[in-house]
C-alpha cells in the first residue's frame, strides 16, 4: 500500500526518507515541489498529487510535509489517517514533533517507522505497543545511552501485540494513581456583519491522562449525555454500553489519549461568548481607511474570557496601519498583510478596543472586500455546551485513584465577517 | 549525531577501550536485567556466520579511527568517494564489542534515513546478522531489508539465520524471522519463502499467522507464478477465526486474488461478525472488499422502490432481538426462498449493513469513510439526509482552496426551492472573497443553482449581471460566461438582459466579457433587432483598438447580422471585414477572408453561401451546467480513483448488482459455527468485545471463540453441543467471576480463564470416567442433572416448557449449585440419583463390554497399562432436543480400524419416542482445516425403545477443536459436535526406561512443562495414581526403577509426536508433573488435566 515516506521541511529539504518496499527515488518529490509552488500557502497544497507512476499523498503538520508515495489504488483517507498517526506517534515519543527533534532522534524515528508498516500495510500503530518495542528517549535514557552506547530498542517482548487489550500494556505500575480528564470544547462559528450568528457548532473532545496501576476498568457517565450528537470513540470504549446506557465504559490505554470526540449539532442553540464590534471602512477617494474594533463578553456564564487573540488578513491594498490598542499588543505585517492583536483577558468594565487608520495604496481603487476577523479565546472551567461529567468509577483494581476533571471552552474556527 | 561521532575516536586507544569494557560490564545488569542476551534472539546462533568474519579489518591501521572527522564526509551522498569514513565503520562492525557495533549500526541507519547510500557496507553489516546483541541485530535487520535487493548474493548468507528463527519456540521470534525473510526481495529464495509462509500459516500463534498473511503479497510481488499456491494459503487463512489475522489476510486476498470472490462465501458471515473487533486498518480493507462482494451476491435494494417503502427503516435499524432472529440458523431458510418478488433483503446483506453501522463511530476517518461508502453503494437510498446540515458547509475564509471548492459543491447540491435564498445570500459574501479562483467557482455555482431551480433564475441572472461591473477580470469573465449559458437556455424571455448587456459594452473593458456579449448579441440578434446593428456600429468604430478575441467576435456579429438583416448592416459588415483584412493578426485576417467568401455571394461558387445562414445561425445546444464532480460516479466512493477521477492502477471495478441473486446457501456454514457467530454478538451485548487470543491456543483459536456463554447458549437452543455439563456450569461461574472482578483484569485473565476452563472441563470428564467405572448409572444421571442446571442458569427461555417439567425434582437444588463451583458437584451428584431410562442402561453396559473387548484386542496396549477405560459416556444429543432420539458418545480408546490417525468414537443411539426412527446417518460435516471424519454406517431403522451403537473415527489433527457434524434421520437433521479432551488425542506407546530417558532428553527446554502439586491422601497408592492418570490420558505406563516416580508415554494420533509424562512424588505428599512433548499446547493442557485429576 504505502511505498515510501518523505519528510520535507518548509524550505524544501528532504530530511528523512523511509521505504517499505523497493526504493523509490527521491526525485519523485519534484512533483510535490511543483505543486507546492503553485499553491501559494502550505495548506493549499493538494493532499493528493498524481504523477506518472506514483501518487503523492501529503499532510502538513508542525511545519513539516509528510509525503507518502503510493503506487496502486488505496483509499486516500487510509493513507492520510496513517500519516496523522505517524505525526501523533512522534509527538507522543518526543513531546514535540519538529524537524530538529526528528533529526536528533533519527534512529528511533526510523525504527518506529519500520515497525509501523510491514510491506506498506500498518502493523503496529498503537503507541503503547510501539513503546514496548522501541523505548522513547528520556533524558535519563539519553544519558545512559551516551555512556553505554546502547539504543532504545526494547529488550522485552512486545506482549501488547498479543494481548487481549492491544492498547494497554500489562504490568503498569504507579505509586500515585491518577486519572485526569479534560473536556475541551471548541466553538466553530461564523458571525455576519450585523453580529448575528450564521452558523455555530461545538466540537468537543475528552482528552485523558490516565496513570493507573494494573488493569483498571473505568466507567464515565454524564449528567446530560443526550447533548452529544455525533461521537467517535477511542477503540477502548465499549460501543454497546454507550448505545444502551449512554455511559463510557473502557479499559484505558496507559498515559495520554483521546477518549472521545463529539459534536454538538448546529441544530442546538450555541451560546456565543464574545461579540466583536467593528467599523472598517475604505473610501474611494482618500488613501486612508478607518479601522476600529471592540471586543466584549456576551454569554459567558459568569466566567472570564482569556487569551483573546484577534487575527485578520487585510486586503492587498493596505500598505500600513497605525493603530492604538486600549490593551494588549498588536502587530501588522506589511508583507503578508496580517494584523494580529493579542488582547489577553477581557475586562467587562473596560472593553478592549483597537482604533486607528489604514494607509492604502495611492491611486488604487478601494478593496472589494472587508477583512474577516478570526478570533481566538479561552474560557476556563466551562463547557459551553453544558456537558457535565457525572461520575467516574473504577472496577478491577483495589486502590483508590485520584480523579480530576477539567472543563475548557476555546474558539475553534471562529470568524466574524465585516 | 555529534554525540555518536565522538565515541569511536576514544575507543582507538587501548586504555580507554579497557575502561569502556569495564563500563559496559558494569552497566550491563541495568540494560539487560536477565544478565545475558535476552532470550528471544538466542535461537539465532552466530557460529555459522563466523566464517564470514574475514579478518579484513586488520588491514586498516587502527589509527584511522582517529583520523579524518566524519562530518567532512557526511555531507556527500556517494560513499565510494569517502572510503575513509566507511572503513572506520567497517572496522567498528568487525570488532567483537557490541557497543562499537551498535554505534556503527546507528550511524549507518542514520545515513539510510537521510537517503545516503550505505550499500558498500553490506558485507560488513551482514555478518552481524547473528549478533547476540538484539539492538545490533535489529538495526542489521533494518539494513538488510533496505539493501538486500541490491546485494542479492551476499544477502543469501543471512538466510539460514532466519530459517532457524522460523523454528523458534517463541512466537515473536518466528514472526520476526518470517517478516525479515519475506522482506528481503531476493528472487532466489522464493521457494524458501513459500515454504516458510505455508508453515507459518498453520502456526498455532495467531500473531505468526498474521505475519504469514503479510508475507503473501510480498512473495506475490516477487514472483507472481506462485499465485496458485498462495491462493491456497489465503484460503486457509481466510478460515482463521481470529481478529488479528482477518485484516491482514483480506489485504493479501485483495492484492493477490481479488477475483476469487468464491473464497469469501464461507467466511462472509464470520468476517461480518468479527469486523468490529478488527483493528482499524483491517476494517477499512475488509469493508471495501465486502462492498464488492455484496455487489456480486445480493440484489439491488433500490430495484423495487415501491415495495421498499412498505419495508420501513425499522427493518434495518431494528433492535438486537430482530437481528438475533434474522441471523439465527433459521435465517438460511428465508434466504433460500425465491427472493424476487417482493424484494426481501437477503439476511446476509442486512447483516453486513448492521454490523458496519457501529463503525461510523470510529475515531479513524478512513473507517468512517469506508462505512459511508458501503452504505452508499449497498443500502437503500435515503433522500434529504444532508439538508439539515447545510450550514456546516458554510465556507470560512481560512479554509484551504480545495476544501472551499468541495464545500461549494455540497452547498450547490443541497440547494433547493426552500433554502435557495439562504444559499444565495451566503454565495454573495463569497463573491467578495480575495481568493479569485474561489470567486469564479462561486459564480459557476450560482449558475448551476439558477439552472436547477427555475424560480431563482431571474434573481441569479440579475445578480450576475451586476457582477459584470466587477473590477476583477476573472469575475466578470466568469459571470458573462455563466450568463451566456443561462441565456442560451431560454433566449426569448431575456431580450431585456441582452439589451442590458449591450449597454454594458460601453463600460466593460474586460475583453473576454466584451467578446461574450458580442457573441450573445450576434446569436440572438433576432430578439434585439434594433440594438444589434447599433452595437455593430459602435464596435466598428472602435474595432482597431479592440483585443483580438473581441475582434473575432465583431466579425462574427457582423456576419450574423449580414445574414439576417443585410439591408441595415451590409455596409458596416463590409467595413469591418475590410478593417480585419489588414489586421496585424493573421488569425483575424484569415477569418475575415473566410467569412467574406462565405456570406457574400460571388459569381462562381455560392454553393456554400447558400448555406451560410445554416452555418452561422444553426441552433446551438444549450450548454449543460453541471458539477465538475459529475462524471466520477462510476468510481467507488472514497477511492483514490474517485478522488482523481482517473482509474488508478489496481483499482477494482465495483460490479453492478446481479439480475438474479446467486445462490445464498453458499454462505451457509454448519450450525456450531453459526451459534458461535451469534454468540459473538451476544458476547458484545455483555460487553466483551475483546478477542482473547493468546499464545498456546492453537486448536484453541477455536476454543477462544466458543466462550462459555456461547456454548451454553447454543445448547439452550438446540442442546446439540456435547459436553453440556461443563459449559453450563462454567458460564455460571465465569459470570460470577465477571461480576466480582469487573472486567478489569481481562488480559491477565484470558489465559487463566482458558486454563480454568480446560481444568474444569477435564475435572468433569474425570469424574465421569470414574463414575462410569464405579457406577454405571451415575454418569448419565449427573449429566442430566447438569443439563438441568443449564436450563436453570440460562436467561434465555428458548426451551420448551416440557424440558423443565421432565427434569426430576431432586435437581431443584441446582440453583444452589449454581453459585458453588463445580467442585461441589462430586458430593452433589450421588445424592441426586435419578431414574435412568432403560435404553441408556442397556447401551452403557454394552459400551463397557465393548471397552473390554477393545482392551483385550488391542495389540498396542502394553501389559503394564492398567485396564482403565476411556472417558465415560457423554451426551451428544438429548432426547428432548432429538425428538426422542438420544445420542451419547464415548472415546473407546480402541485404535480405529480404517485410519490409525483417527480417534475412534462410539456412538450410542437410543430411541425413546413412540415411532421408529429411520435412516439414521451422518450428514456432510463442515470441519475446520485438518479435521476429518470417518462416518459410521447408516442405521436403517431404530424401533421405539431400542438402542444401537456405531463406531466412527475422527482425526482431530492433534487439536482440541470440536468436530461438528450433522446427524440425519429421514425427517430431521441435528447439529452436533464432539470436542475431545486432550488426553484422548493420543495412543499409548510402550517403551523401556532407557528409551524413555533418551526421548525425554531430546524434548527439553520449551518442550518441557512442569507443574507442582500436592497429592491428596487418596492418591497415595500406586494403583489409584496410575488409574487416575490413565483415565485422564490415553497413555501407557513405562516401567520405572524408582518407586516414587511414575512414567507414561503416548503418541499423538495425527502427527505421532511423543508425549512423555512423568509424575515424581515426594514422601511429604508433594509431587511434580512433567510432560515432554513437541506439541507444547498438548503438553500444557495435559499437565493441567492430570493435576486436576490427581488433586480431586
Amino acid at each position: 500500500m504505502i511505498h515510501s515516506l518523505f519528510l520535507i521541511n518548509s524550505s524544501g529539504d528532504i530530511f528523512l526518507e523511509k521505504h517499505w518496499k523497493s526504493v523509490v527515488s527521491r526525485s519523485v518529490c519534484d512533483y510535490f515541489f511543483e505543486a507546492q509552488e503553485r499553491a501559494t500557502e502550505a495548506e493549499n497544497v493538494p493532499p493528493v498529487i498524481p504523477t506518472p507512476h506514483h501518487y503523492l499523498l501529503s499532510v502538513y503538520r508542525h511545519k513539516i510535509f509528510f509525503v507518502a508515495v503510493i503506487q496502486t489504488e488505496v483509499p486516500p483517507l487510509f493513507v492520510i489517517e496513517f500519516l496523522h498517526r505517524v505525526v501523533d506517534t512522534f509527538q507522543d515519543y518526543f513531546g514535540v514533533c519538529s524537524e530538529p527533534m526528528i533529526k536528533d532522534n533519527v534512529v528511533v524515528v526510523y525504527e518506529v517507522l519500520e515497525e509501523m508498516l510491514d510491506n506498506g500495510f500498518p502493523l503496529a500503530t498503537e503507541s503503547n505497543i510501539l513503546k514496548e518495542l522501541i523505548k522513547p528517549p528520556t533524558i535519563l535514557r539519553t544519558v545512559v545511552n551516551t555512556i553505554t552506547g546502547s539504543t532504545n530498542v526494547g529488550n522485552q517482548l512486545p506482549t501488547g501485540q498479543l494481548s487481549v487489550v492491544p492498547w494497554r500494556r500489562t504490568g503498569v505500575k504507579y505509586t500515585n494513581n491518577e486519572a485526569y480528564f479534560d473536556v475541551i470544547e471548541e466553538i466553530d462559528a461564523i458571525i455576519d456583519k450585523s453580529g448575528s450568528t450564521i452558523t455555530a457548532e461545538i466540537q468537543g473532545v475528552i482528552d485523558a491522562c490516565v496513570k493507573l496501576t494494573g488493569m483498571p476498568d473505568l466507567t464515565l457517565s454524564f449528567m446530560n449525555p443526550r447533548l452529544l450528537d455525533d461521537v467517535s470513540f477511542h477503540p477502548c470504549v465499549r460501543f454497546k454500553r454507550w448505545e444502551s446506557e449512554r455511559i463510557l465504559s473502557f479499559i484505558p490505554p496507559d498515559g495520554n489519549f483521546r477518549l472521545l470526540s463529539y459534536h454538538v449539532s448546529a441544530q442546538n442553540l450555541v451560546a456565543i461568548p464574545v461579540y466583536v464590534k467593528h467599523n472598517i471602512s475604505f473610501r474611494d477617494s482618500s488613501s486612508l481607511g478607518r479601522f476600529e474594533i471592540t471586543v466584549g463578553p456576551k454569554q459567558t456564564m459568569g466566567k472570564t474570557i482569556e487569551g483573546v487573540i484577534i487575527l485578520s488578513q487585510m486586503p492587498r491594498g493596505v500598505l500600513n496601519m497605525s493603530l492604538t490598542p486600549s490593551q494588549g499588543t498588536h502587530t501588522f505585517d506589511p508583507v503578508t498583510k496580517m494584523l494580529s492583536w493579542d488582547v489577553g483577558k477581557i475586562n467587562p468594565q473596560k472593553l478592549p478596543s483597537l482604533k486607528g487608520t489604514m494607509s492604502l495604496q495611492a491611486g488604487a481603487s478601494k478593496p472589494d472586500e472587508n477583512p474577516t476577523i478570526n478570533l481566538q479565546f479561552k474560557i476556563q472551567q466551562l463547557a459551553i455546551s453544558g456537558l457535565k461529567v457525572n461520575r467516574l468509577d473504577m472496577y478491577g483494581e483495589k486502590y483508590k485513584p485520584f480523579k480530576g476533571i477539567k472543563y475548557m471552552t476555546k474558539a475553534g474556527k471562529f470568524q466574524v465577517r465585516t | 549525531m555529534q554525540r555518536f561521532l565522538q565515541l569511536p575516536g576514544a575507543v582507538g586507544r587501548p586504555g580507554v577501550r579497557g575502561a569502556c569494557e569495564a563500563d559496559q560490564e558494569a552497566a550491563s545488569p541495568v540494560l539487560a536485567p536477565e544478565g545475558g542476551p535476552p532470550p528471544w534472539y538466542q535461537a539465532l546462533q552466530p557460529e555459522e556466520l563466523r566464517w564470514l568474519q574475514v579478518p579484513e579489518q586488520d588491514a586498516t591501521p587502527e589509527g584511522s579511527l582517529e583520523g579524518p572527522t566524519p562530518e567532512a564526509s557526511q555531507g556527500q551522498g556517494q560513499s565510494s568517494s569517502q572510503p575513509l569514513w566507511h572503513d572506520d565503520l567497517k572496522e567498528m562492525l568487525d570488532t567483537n564489542k557490541d557497543s562499537l557495533k551498535l554505534e556503527a549500526m546507528k550511524r549507518i541507519v542514520a545515513m539510510i534515513a537521510r537517503g545516503k547510500n550505505a550499500s558498500d557496507l553490506f558485507p560488513a553489516v551482514v555478518k552481524n546478522v547473528a549478533c547476540k546483541n538484539i539492538e545490533v541485530k535489529k538495526l542489521v535487520y533494518v539494513y538488510l531489508v533496505r539493501y538486500a535487493e541490491e546485494q542479492q548474493d551476499l544477502a543469501l548468507l543471512s538466510i539460514s539465520t532466519f530459517q532457524r528463527g522460523l523454528k523458534d519456540p517463541n512466537q515473536l521470534i518466528r514472526a520476526s524471522a518470517l517478516r525479515v525473510l519475506s522482506s528481503i526481495r531476493v528472487p532466489i529464495i522464493v521457494p524458501i519463502m513459500m515454504l516458510a509462509i505455508k508453515e507459518a500459516a498453520s502456526d498455532m500463534s495467531p500473531y505468526v499467522r498474521k505475519t504469514a498473511a503479510h508475507a503473501i503479497p510480498k512473495l506475490y510481488s516477487l514472483d507472481s507464478d506462485q499465485k496458485d499456491q498462495l491462493i491456497e494459503v489465503i484460503e486457509k487463512l481466510l478460515a482463521d477465526k481470529t481478529t488479528l489475522v482477518a485484516g491482514s489476510v483480506v489485504m493479501a486476498f485483495e492484492e493477490v486474488c481479488p477475483e476469487r470472490i468464491d473464497l469469501i462465501h464461507k467466511n462472509y458471515r464470520k468476517l461480518c461478525n468479527l469486523l468490529i473487533d478488527v483493528e482499524e486498518w483491517g476494517q477499512v480493507v475488509i469493508i471495501s472488499m465486502l462492498t464488492r462482494y455484496a455487489r456480486t451476491q445480493f440484489l439491488s435494494p433500490t430495484q423495487n422502490e415501491s415495495l421498499l417503502e412498505e419495508n420501513p427503516e425499522k427493518a434495518f435499524y431494528g433492535s438486537e432481538e430482530d437481528e438475533a432472529k434474522g441471523t439465527g440458523p433459521e435465517a438460511a431458510a428465508p434466504a433460500s426462498l425465491p427472493a424476487r418478488k417482493p424484494y426481501v433483503m437477503d439476511p446476509d446483506h442486512r447483516l453486513l449493513l448492521r454490523n458496519t453501522k457501529p463503525l461510523l463511530q470510529s475515531r479513524s476517518a478512513a473507517v468512517v469513510m469506508a462505512v459511508a461508502q458501503l452504505y452508499f453503494h449497498l443500502a437503500p437510498k435515503a433522500e434529504g439526509m444532508f439538508e439539515p446540515y447545510l450550514k456546516s458547509f458554510y465556507i470560512r475564509s481560512t479554509d484551504p482552496t480545495q476544501i472551499k471548492i468541495l464545500k461549494l459543491e455540497v452547498l450547490t447540491n443541497l440547494a433547493n426551492e426552500t433554502n435557495i435564498p439562504t444559499v444565495l445570500r451566503e454565495f454573495q459574501t463569497y463573491i467578495r472573497s480575495m481568493d479569485k479562483d474561489f470567486v469564479a467557482a462561486t459564480i459557476q455555482a450560482i449558475g448551476r443553482c439558477a439552472t436547477n431551480i427555475g424560480r431563482v433564475r431571474d434573481t441569479c441572472l440579475n445578480g450576475l449581471v451586476q457582477l459584470l461591473s466587477n473590477r476583477d477580470e476573472l469575475v466578470v469573465a466568469e459571470s458573462v460566461v455563466v450568463i451566456k449559458k443561462l441565456l442560451q437556455m431560454q433566449p426569448a424571455q431575456h431580450g431585456e438582459i441582452i439589451k442590458h448587456l449591450a449597454k454594458l459594452t460601453d463600460n466593460i473593458q474586460v475583453p473576454m466579457a466584451r467578446a461574450s456579449i458580442l457573441w450573445l448579441i450576434g446569436e440572438y440578434c433576432e430578439h434585439v433587432p434594433k440594438i444589434a446593428p447599433d452595437v455593430l456600429r459602435k464596435m466598428a468604430k472602435s474595432f482597431t483598438a479592440e483585443e483580438d478575441i473581441v475582434k473575432l467576435q465583431v466579425i462574427n456579429l457582423a456576419a450574423k447580422l449580414y445574414l439576417t438583416n443585410s439591408k441595415q448592416t451590409k455596409l458596416l459588415t463590409q467595413y469591418v471585414l475590410s478593417l480585419a483584412k489588414y489586421d496585424q493578426n493573421y488569425d483575424i485576417r484569415d477569418r475575415a477572408r473566410f467569412t467574406r467568401q462565405l456570406i457574400v455571394p460571388s459569381e462562381q461558387g455560392g454553393a456554400l453561401s447558400r448555406h451560410a445562414k445554416k452555418l452561422f445561425l444553426a441552433p446551438k445546444p444549450a450548454p449543460v451546467l453541471e458539477s465538475s464532480f459529475k462524471d466520477r460516479d462510476h468510481f467507488q466512493l472514497g477511492s483514490l480513483s474517485h478522488l482523481l477521477n482517473a482509474k488508478a492502477t489496481g483499482y477494482q471495478e465495483l460490479p453492478d448488482w446481479p439480475e438474479e441473486a446467486p445462490d445464498p446457501s453458499v454462505r451457509n456454514v454448519e450450525v456450531p459455527e453459526w451459534t458461535k457467530c451469534s454468540n459473538r454478538e451476544k458476547r458484545k451485548e455483555k460487553e466483551k468485545p475483546f478477542y482473547s487470543d493468546s499464545e498456546g491456543e492453537s486448536g484453541p483459536t477455536e476454543s477462544a471463540d466458543s466462550e462459555p456463554e456461547s456454548e451454553s447458549e447454543s445448547e439452550s437452543k438446540s442442546s446439540s453441543e456435547s459436553g453440556s455439563e461443563e459449559s453450563s456450569s462454567e458460564s455460571d461461574e465465569d459470570q460470577g467471576e465477571d461480576e466480582d472482578k469487573g472486567r478489569g483484569s481481562e488480559s491477565e485473565q484470558s489465559e487463566e480463564e482458558g486454563e480454568k476452563k480446560r481444568k474444569k472441563r477435564k475435572k468433569v470428564l474425570v469424574e465421569h470416567g470414574e463414575g462410569s467405572s464405579s457406577d454405571e448409572g451415575s454418569d448419565s444421571s449427573s449429566s442430566s442433572s447438569d443439563s438441568e442446571m443449564t436450563s436453570e442458569s440460562e436467561e434465555e427461555q428458548a426451551e420448551p416448557a416440557s424440558w423443565r417439567k421432565k427434569t426430576p425434582p431432586s435437581s431443584k437444588s441446582a440453583p444452589a449449585a449454581k453459585e458453588v463451583s463445580l467442585l461441589d458437584l462430586e458430593d452433589y451428584t450421588p445424592s441426586s440419583v435419578q431414574p435412568v431410562s432403560p435404553p441408556t442402561v442397556v447401551s452403557t453396559s454394552l459400551a463397557t463390554d465393548l471397552e473390554g473387548l477393545t482392551l483385550t484386542d488391542s495389540s498396542l496396549v502394553p501389559s503394564l497399562l492398567s485396564p482403565v477405560p476411556g472417558v465415560g459416556r457423554q451426551e451428544l444429543l438429548h432426547r428432548v432436543a432429538g425428538e426422542g432420539l438420544a445420542v451419547d458418545y464415548a472415546f473407546s480408546r480402541q485404535p480405529f480400524s480404517g485410519d490409525p490417525h483417527m480417534v475412534s468414537v462410539h456412538i450410542y443411539f437410543s430411541n425413546s419416542s413412540e415411532t421408529p426412527i429411520k435412516g439414521l446417518h451422518m450428514g456432510t460435516p463442515k470441519l475446520p482445516a485438518g479435521i476429518s471424519i470417518q462416518e459410521f454406517p447408516e442405521i436403517e431403522s431404530l424401533a421405539p425403545g431400542e438402542s444401537a451403537t456405531a463406531i466412527m473415527g475422527i482425526n482431530f489433527c492433534d487439536s482440541t477443536q470440536a468436530a461438528n457434524f450433522q446427524l440425519c434421520t429421514q425427517t430431521r437433521q441435528f447439529y452436533v459436535s464432539i470436542q475431545p479432551p486432550v488426553g484422548e488425542l493420543m495412543a499409548p506407546v510402550f517403551m523401556s526406561e532407557n528409551e524413555f530417558k533418551k526421548e525425554q532428553g531430546k524434548l527439553t527446554g520449551m518442550n518441557e512443562i512442569t507443574e507442582k502439586l500436592i497429592l491428596p491422601d487418596t492418591c497415595w497408592s500406586d494403583h489409584i495414581v496410575v488409574k487416575k492418570v490413565t483415565a485422564t490420558a490415553n497413555v501407557g505406563r513405562v516401567p520405572c526403577g524408582t518407586s516414587d516416580e511414575y512414567r507414561f508415554a503416548g503418541r499423538t494420533l495425527t502427527s505421532g509426536s511423543l508425549v512423555l509424562l512423568t509424575l515424581d512424588t515426594q514422601p511429604a505428599g508433594t509431587a511434580q508433573v512433567t510432560v515432554n512433548s513437541e506439541k507444547m499446547v498438548i503438553g500444557t493442557m495435559l499437565v493441567k488435566d492430570v493435576i486436576q485429576a490427581l488433586t480431586q
